[in-house]
Formats: structure tokens, C-alpha cells, sequence
């Protein structure tokens, strides 16, 4: 017994070391340098609320948390969407095993190139003589190029669906092919349309698939600064950019504080997650 | 029972690409019938059975009930429910939720909803269980649990797939009689797909032997165990000798087999297997043709005059046992 118990700490021992210091001391450290003080040109150690005083008295802290989670939300709304739509129809209606590994894999094939050139490709697409405005000017839809299409909220959802979408259907398709199939003939066979059967047992039976991609979009889009600053030209700010001002600017005191508060948001909603579905079952 | 409400199997084909499943079988089920589906794996009789239940397109051929053609029907507008082989029941419902499942989605109230699944728990003994989810039941109460709901929509015909093979065997007898008193009970056809011959006889009115994506023999179960047709329903059915004789291929029942000196006999044999089963002694012996014959004797018959591994005998039947086979 003895003899077992040293063993079992030793293999727990390469993670553990790899969680501490890759982990668990930049966290600590985050939280220890968000307490200290700064001057314009200086930080210093110190044990003082007023980075936290700062940031939850300021107005923009607010409307910033807020415009991150506007787009944390439009963007879960618009990856669910297209990612229970792909995961179902890769899940049900294609038959063979072969085609559906196919699939599976096309929708991959977007992530062998980097997220910035996948975000850049849009500016030209996008920008106010690009190719959407052009062919609409072209088609007659529209006299003037629109100005909202680029550098606006709208290429910033456009962007994060675009890039998160993945994230959102590999767990839900993961789920959703171990529903038994005879379920779904049990369904028809109670008189279930092809809507109630998606209502009713395929959508309840993929909520832990939904949930891990859930948590993925909310964790990426909360953290995101760099889909930000591109896609909205420098012209809406998410938490992410908030951070990246501030060691712009060496307050690393006040960006650490910001990371604290961001951190402790997206825990508080995984964690409100977690209390609607059992993810461990699927793991 | 009513007449009106016959199941009739018209030509009924099931073709996978160049594989036939099924090849043009007709049989007709009287209403208030309990039949089997008799054969070997990949004999057609699941596609047949999903086929009347609607799960499987028919490819040729047509299916009526009541006179009715249902070849075509969405699967809950055909008169039928089914029991799945694994039950199918949704994990995510409780067991009154899965048995109601079908009333919720026509769109009745949850009151009327929850009082109908009841009065299906109690038929099945499940009352007590209601709340549960099919997870925290035995195999046998995920069977009732089944059941239920696929009797909550009044069928005329239950088709059952295979529905005690997911069970125990001391489970598996008592599932049986419980299916038997259940459509005694409900009076209403039960279709049961089965590869399990004790099964299939214990149970069934009539049994539809399949082979070879067709209908070998089928019948009153007493007639088709009584007089095998081929020697293929012979040897699946089990309890059959079948041997070539001069004039021609016969089955013999084992138990209708007499051991008798060798100059009175119809076919000489030298025993090569005693195996005693309690109430009777199965004794094996090789007859010429180097064909392997099994004669069950009754223990008093065989103890009162016992043989020995390697002794010549003699076997007899009567004449009206043996039955001519075609092939």
C-alpha cells in the first residue's frame, strides 16, 4: 500500500509540476502584481486596492465588460446555431462513414491556415470598394457601399464565428454520434416529426456536447483582443484590448487587475454552466 | 377476434443494392395472433419486421391491415408500434416521460398525458419505478418500461424485435410468459422476431420460418414443429433427425425414435455418444451414409435395456413419423 501511494504521487508529479508552473504561479503572480502601484513611470510592490478601486468605479471598465459580453453572446448564438445545424446533418443525414469523416475534415481544413490571415482575408472582402460591396453595386441591391461591413461590430461577430464556429461543432457532433439511431426511430415510430425530434431528443441528448462548445466560444471570444483591434479597425474595445492598453503602457498593475476581474467573470460563468449539465459523462 | 383487422405481407421485397433481403414474401396474420419470425441472423426477418413497422422502405410489394394499405405510412399512422431490440428509450426521460412520449407529441395535456402513462405503468407492473430514468432500471424493467410505451398508442399490431435477447435466461423465461399473458391479455396481434427456436414455440400461434430472405414454412407452431416441410425448418427447429433414406430425404423426431435389435430395424447404427439429460438419455449413433442420428429415450426405457459406446443397434420409427422433406 505504501509502496503504491509513492508511486501514485510520482505519476501524478510530471503534470502537476508542468500545471504549477505554467499554471498555477503566472495566475499567483497575476494576482500579486494586480495589488501593486504604479506611477507614469514606475511600478511598485505594494498591497493596496486601488488598481480594483480604479477599474469597478470607471464607467468605461463597465462598458467595456459589456461590449465583451455582447459579443461573447451574439457570437454563441451564431456558433450554436451553425454548429448544431453542421453537426446534425453531419450526424444524421450522412449516411456513410466515409463521407461523414470527409466532411468532418473539410470543416477542418480552414484551421490548417493561421487565425490572423483567416481574419485578414475579410478586410478585402469586406472594406468599402471590396468584393461584397462591389457585386451588390453590381447586382443593383445597393447604390452606395455599405460602411458597416467592415471595421465595425458586425466583421467582429463576422470574425469570431467565422473562427470559433469549429470549437462549437466538433464537441456537439461528438455527442450527438453516439445518440443510439434506434432513438430516432423510437421517435417516429411515437409520431414525432422530424422537428419534434430534434426538440425533444436529439438537442436534450447533445447539452453536454453544446456545453464544452459553449464554454470554448465564451473562453475565446472573452479573451480575444486581437480579433478585435483588426476587424474593428481600432474602434471598439473588448476587455482583451483593455489589457493590451494597459501593457502598452507599463501598468502592468492595471493590467493585472483587469485580467483578475476577467478571469474571475469567465469562471463564474463556466461555473454556471457546469451547474446545468454533467460534462465529465462525456469525457 | 376482429376480422377487420388482419396483417397481410403481399410480395414483400427488401432489395439492398443487388442484395435481396427480403424476396417476395406473402404471409397473412390473423388479427389477435401471436407470431414468430423464425430464422438465422441475415435471414430477412428483422428487414421484415421493420419493414411493417416503417423504419425500412419497402422496395417492392405492399402490406395491408384491416384491409388497409399501410406500405407507405409514416410509421405512427400504420396501426403498428415496436419494441426495439435494446429497448430504445430516451435517457434523458424518466420512464413516465417515455412512456407518454408519443401523447406529447400529438399534443395532449400533461394531466391526460400523465394519467395514461400511469394506467400503462400499472399494466406493466412499473407504478413504483415511474420517476426513475431508464439508466437506474434492470434489463427486464427497461423491458416493461418498452412496452409501455409502445402499447400507450393502442396499437393493432406490436412488432417486437428480438425483445428478449438483451436479457438473462432466467430473466428470458419469465419476460416470456409475461409477453404471452400480456397479449392474451390485450388481444391484439403480436409480431416477434426471434433467431431462438424454444423461444419461437413457447410462445408463438403461428411461426413464419425464414431462410434466405424467404419464408421456409410457416403455420400453427404445432403443425410446422410436427411436419417440417424442408430439412432446413427440421434442423432449425432442433429435436429432428434428418436423414437420407433410400427413397428420399425424411425428418424423424428424435423422441419418436426406437432402439431396437438391428435385423427389425430400418437403418443399422452403432452408437458413438450416450448423454444422460435426467429425465432422458440422448444416444447418438452413426448410421450408414456416415450420418449422425439422435434418439431421445425415455430414462426408464433406456436404463431398463442399456447400451454401451461402439454396440451395433437397430433404429425404428413408425411409418407416420417420419416426414418426407423437399429438399
Amino acid at each position: 500500500m505504501r509502496n503504491n501511494s509513492v508511486i501514485g504521487w510520482l505519476l501524478a508529479a510530471p503534470l502537476s509540476l508542468v500545471l504549477l508552473v505554467f499554471l498555477v504561479a503566472p495566475v499567483a503572480m497575476i494576482v500579486v502584481v494586480s495589488f501593486w502601484g504604479a506611477t507614469e513611470w514606475s511600478i511598485y510592490p505594494a498591497f493596496q486596492f486601488d488598481n480594483y478601486e480604479f477599474l469597478l468605479t470607471s464607467n468605461v471598465t463597465f462598458r467595456v465588460f459589456f461590449n465583451t459580453l455582447k459579443y461573447a453572446a451574439i457570437t454563441w448564438v451564431f456558433t450554436l446555431l451553425i454548429g448544431v445545424t453542421v453537426a446534425y446533418y453531419l450526424a444524421f443525414h450522412i449516411r456513410s462513414q466515409t463521407w461523414q469523416v470527409a466532411l468532418f475534415l473539410l470543416c477542418t481544413i480552414p484551421f490548417l491556415t493561421s487565425n490572423i490571415i483567416r481574419m485578414i482575408s475579410w478586410i478585402p472582402f469586406l472594406g468599402r470598394n471590396g468584393i461584397a460591396n462591389s457585386t451588390l453595386i453590381s447586382m443593383g441591391v445597393i447604390d452606395e457601399p455599405l460602411e458597416w461591413l467592415l471595421f465595425s461590430d458586425f466583421s467582429v461577430i463576422l470574425a469570431f464565428v467565422h473562427l470559433y464556429t469549429l470549437f462549437m461543432i466538433v464537441p456537439i457532433f461528438n455527442t450527438m454520434m453516439r445518440i443510439d439511431k434506434s432513438l430516432m426511430e423510437a421517435a417516429a415510430d411515437a409520431g414525432a416529426t422530424g422537428w419534434q425530434t430534434l426538440w425533444h431528443v436529439v438537442i436534450p441528448l447533445s447539452k453536454p456536447g453544446i456545453m464544452i462548445g459553449t464554454i470554448f466560444v465564451v473562453a475565446l471570444v472573452m479573451g480575444d483582443f486581437i480579433t478585435v483591434r483588426f476587424m474593428s479597425g481600432s474602434q471598439s474595445a473588448n476587455v482583451g484590448r483593455m489589457i493590451q492598453n494597459d501593457i502598452a503602457l507599463l501598468q502592468y498593475p492595471s493590467a493585472s487587475a483587469t485580467a483578475v476581474i476577467l478571469l474571475v467573470t469567465v469562471l463564474l460563468m463556466i461555473g454556471t454552466l457546469l451547474r446545468f449539465v454533467d460534462i465529465r459523462k462525456e469525457l | 377476434m376482429n376480422q377487420k383487422l388482419d396483417l397481410e405481407l403481399i410480395s414483400l421485397t427488401k432489395r439492398y443494392g443487388a442484395t435481396v433481403a427480403v424476396d417476395a414474401i406473402g404471409y397473412h396474420f390473423s388479427a389477435g395472433t401471436y407470431a414468430c419470425l423464425l430464422g438465422p441472423s441475415g435471414c430477412g426477418k428483422s428487414s421484415t419486421l421493420r419493414m411493417i413497422a416503417g423504419h425500412e422502405n419497402i422496395s417492392d410489394g405492399s402490406i395491408t391491415l384491416g384491409g388497409r394499405d399501410i406500405s407507405h405510412l409514416p410509421p405512427a399512422k400504420r396501426g403498428t408500434a415496436m419494441m426495439f431490440q435494446n429497448y430504445a428509450l430516451f435517457p434523458h426521460l424518466s420512464v413516465r416521460d417515455n412512456v407518454a412520449f408519443s401523447l406529447k407529441m400529438s399534443g395532449v395535456d400533461t394531466a391526460t398525458r400523465r394519467a395514461r402513462a400511469g394506467e400503462m405503468l400499472e399494466l406493466v407492473d412499473m407504478t413504483a419505478l415511474a420517476d426513475r430514468l431508464p439508466a437506474q432500471l434492470s434489463g427486464g424493467q427497461q423491458q416493461r418500461a418498452a412496452l409501455a410505451r409502445a402499447l400507450i398508442t393502442k396499437p393493432d399490431v406490436l412488432l417486437l424485435d428480438e425483445p428478449l435477447s438483451a436479457l438473462d435466461p432466467f430473466l428470458r423465461i419469465r419476460m416470456r410468459a409475461e409477453l404471452k399473458k400480456l397479449q392474451r391479455e390485450l388481444g391484439i396481434t403480436f409480431v416477434h422476431v426471434t433467431h431462438g427456436q424454444d423461444e419461437a414455440l413457447a410462445l408463438a400461434d403461428e411461426i413464419v420460418v425464414m431462410n434466405d430472405a424467404k419464408i421456409e414454412q410457416a403455420g400453427k407452431t404445432r403443425n410446422v414443429f410436427d411436419t417440417p416441410k424442408t430439412a432446413f425448418v427440421a434442423r432449425f427447429l432442433g429435436s429432428h433427425n434428418v436423414v437420407a433414406m433410400p427413397d428420399g430425404m425424411i425428418a424423424v423426431r428424435s423422441d419418436a425414435l426406437k432402439v431396437t435389435p438391428v435385423e427389425a430395424a430400418k437403418l443399422p447404427g452403432t452408437i458413438t455418444n450416450i448423454e444422460y439429460q435426467g429425465t432422458h438419455v440422448a444416444l447418438t449413433a452413426t448410421v450408414p451414409g456416415k450420418q449422425e442420428v439422435t434418439a431421445l429415450l425415455s430414462d426408464k426405457e433406456f436404463f431398463g435395456n442399456p447400451k454401451d459406446l461402439g454396440e451395433a443397434i437397430g433404429l425404428d420409427w413408425q411409418a407416420e413419423a417420419a416426414h418426407a422433406l423437399a429438399r
